[in-house]
């Protein structure tokens, strides 16, 4: 991805000499992942093209591209695919933002460092699981403890409740998504930072550059390889999952939190279209693909530029 | 000199203000994070007749241990935490057998190879996993370990092999060349080159996705809830979902202590190990 770890070619062909047997330590990792992965996959990617629904004894006939043009005037998935990319786009730049400054907190010398270095991992170490239990708990109208807070500071906004709202819903999920997305995206920025030589930053002050400076000229260029790998996997895993979501609000209210995750899963599951909900698994596949190539190939440009 | 001491010293009392902001910031990210966490405590606390008033006080009024008894005992915590290591240990275990050598050949391959299985391990990432569980549901049924820790335990290895996979490459390209050559010079054979020049100097990068690996299963939710069916197999996650309750009864007090007690290993191992996790991930992205 950087610049900097391209060798010589010369050595690269060297090393072929010896390496050419390395393939064979693959083979105990495929074979696996051939029959669980690359099996399943391909009968999924299958059955997008068929008529297939649940239930046994059912005939499936091959309908080449019918479910996808089905989909294509299917108003209601486009209107949650819209939901899917605000989701992941949203819930990624936002723990990039509140990940990366409590990074940049945590490499400061500051008091209590060390409790704050454990609460940071606390979402992650938590089970996804109760994760949205407790979020849900703790966001209930008027018993809740948030609302509680709110009200008791009589802040605007108490007695919403805040994953039934119609306005709030979709914001207060993807906050949630955040908190849980900060802790890995937190740890391996502050690792970047606290790989800069201090001597780099001592000379910076020397020659009086103001902390921005320092920020923009040192700290960013330092994590950007490592910053845009995080937000190309962040869109991946927040795209093709649901399972927050689905536990926090069930794709509701009026269909506001409906990710395309969530509505493939319902249409497979509760009306048991398997084939057109393979459909749209695809569809989401390739528009991931496509978004991360264009983003991926951006953020490279710009390390060459540099 | 003097002028540079002069400087510090405005340095220093530049620095006092910017302190107040700062630790504003701090007590903000503090409640963020660690409340939610912090309440599931209280709660775990309080008593079943504490938690049915409506008007209750942050801090438990008597502390109530009944609860962690109970989800010990009763609710069968013990069985599925046992269940859940056995899983994540094997899984842990199998996946670093499987990904270090594989891992070693992606990143000193020829490119045609090592394209065609990052472009595979980005793929499997992307598709839904709730439509790849109706085929996979059927895979682990063929080989008759549906409902069975066993079964999981394949389902997670390959769940986790395309991301440990994508970690250790980066870690192999991080490691030079020319040390592999000196041994080939030497006469060693490619296992050997593997084995005692590769392997040691990979253990850093081997811990870290191992960790990832091991929480990952004991954390995950959605393959069990689909795979597994009897409580003697069930595991951690699984047992205290339950606790939602299917009546839309929660039992309260007891899934706290149980996910107060689920949290604390992972939370133990986080810390002391947060520098080699994130390491890890640097070293896929950047040396990717």
């Amino acid at each position: 991805m950087s610049t900097t770890t391209n060798r010589p070619r010369r050595k690269a062909n060297a090393g072929k000499m010896y390496n050419r047997g390395a393939w064979k330590y693959a083979i105990p990792a495929f074979i696996p992942l051939l029959l669980l992965s690359v099996v399943p996959l391909s009968q999924a990617i299958w059955t997008s093209f068929t008529d297939q629904v649940a239930g046994f004894n059912v005939k499936i006939s091959f309908i080449g591209l019918g479910n996808f043009e089905r989909l294509l005037t299917d108003t209601l998935f486009w209107a949650s695919f819209k939901i899917g990319i605000i989701w992941a786009v949203s819930v990624t730049l936002l723990a990039l933002v509140l990940g990366f400054g409590l990074a940049l907190l945590l490499n400061q010398k500051l008091r209590f460092l060390g409790l704050m270095r454990i609460l940071s991992l606390v979402p992650w170490a938590m089970p996804p699981v109760i994760v949205a239990i407790m979020w849900n708990l703790l966001l209930r109208p008027t018993s809740g403890p948030i609302d509680q807070i709110f009200t008791f500071l009589k802040l605007p906004g108490a007695g919403t409740d805040w994953l039934g709202d119609f306005n709030t819903a979709f914001p207060t999920v993807i906050l949630i998504g955040a908190w849980v997305a900060m802790p890995i995206i937190t740890v391996s920025i502050l690792a970047a930072i606290q790989g800069i030589p201090t001597e780099m930053v001592e000379a910076s002050v020397i020659d009086g550059a103001n902390a921005w400076q320092r920020f923009r000229f040192i700290t960013v260029p330092t994590v950007r390889a490592i910053t845009s790998a995080l937000v190309a996997l962040n869109i991946i895993w927040q795209f093709s999952s649901f399972g927050l979501v689905y536990v926090l609000t069930a794709g509701g209210p009026g269909g506001k939190t409906f990710v395309p995750a969530l509505f493939a899963y319902n249409e497979a599951f509760k009306y048991g279209n398997f084939g057109y909900a393979a459909s749209m698994g695809v569809v989401m596949a390739i528009t991931i693909v496509l978004m991360l190539g264009v983003y991926l190939k951006a953020s490279k440009r710009e390390d060459v530029q540099r | 000199m003097n002028q540079v001491k002069n400087h510090a010293r405005a340095a220093t009392k530049k620095r006092k203000y910017y302190l107040i902001p700062t630790y504003f910031l701090v007590i903000c990210y503090v409640i963020f994070l660690g409340f939610p966490f912090l309440w599931m405590f209280t709660i775990s606390l309080k008593s079943p007749f504490e938690l049915l008033q409506l008007d209750q006080s942050f801090l438990p009024k008597t502390i109530y241990l009944q609860n962690y008894v109970d989800i010990i005992e009763k609710r069968g915590l013990i069985n599925s935490a046992k269940n859940s290591l056995i899983i994540a240990v094997c899984t842990t275990v199998l996946t670093t057998i499987f990904a270090v050598p594989a891992g070693y050949a992606i990143a000193r391959l020829r490119k045609v190879f090592s394209g065609a299985a990052t472009g595979w391990i980005l793929i499997s990432q992307v598709f839904p996993v709730s439509l790849i569980i109706i085929p996979l549901f059927m895979a682990v049924r063929r080989v008759g370990l549906l409902d069975s820790i066993w079964g999981l335990v394949l389902v997670y290895l390959v769940a986790a092999l395309p991301f440990a996979l994508w970690m250790l490459k980066g870690y192999v390209a991080a490691i030079p060349m020319d040390l592999e050559e000196a041994g080939a010079m030497d006469g060693a054979t490619s296992f050997q080159i593997l084995r005692n020049i590769v392997f040691p100097l990979l253990l850093p990068g081997i811990v870290a996705t191992a960790l990832f690996t091991f929480l990952n299963s004991w954390n995950e939710f959605f393959f069990a809830l689909v795979l597994i069916q009897s409580p003697e197999s069930e595991t951690l996650p699984l047992t205290l979902a339950r606790f939602m309750g299917s009546e839309g009864q929660v039992l309260l007090g007891p899934l706290a202590a149980g996910a107060f007690l689920a949290t604390i290993p992972s939370l133990v191992v986080f810390g002391f190990m947060q520098k080699k996790l994130a390491s890890g991930l640097l070293a896929g992205a950047v040396k990717g």
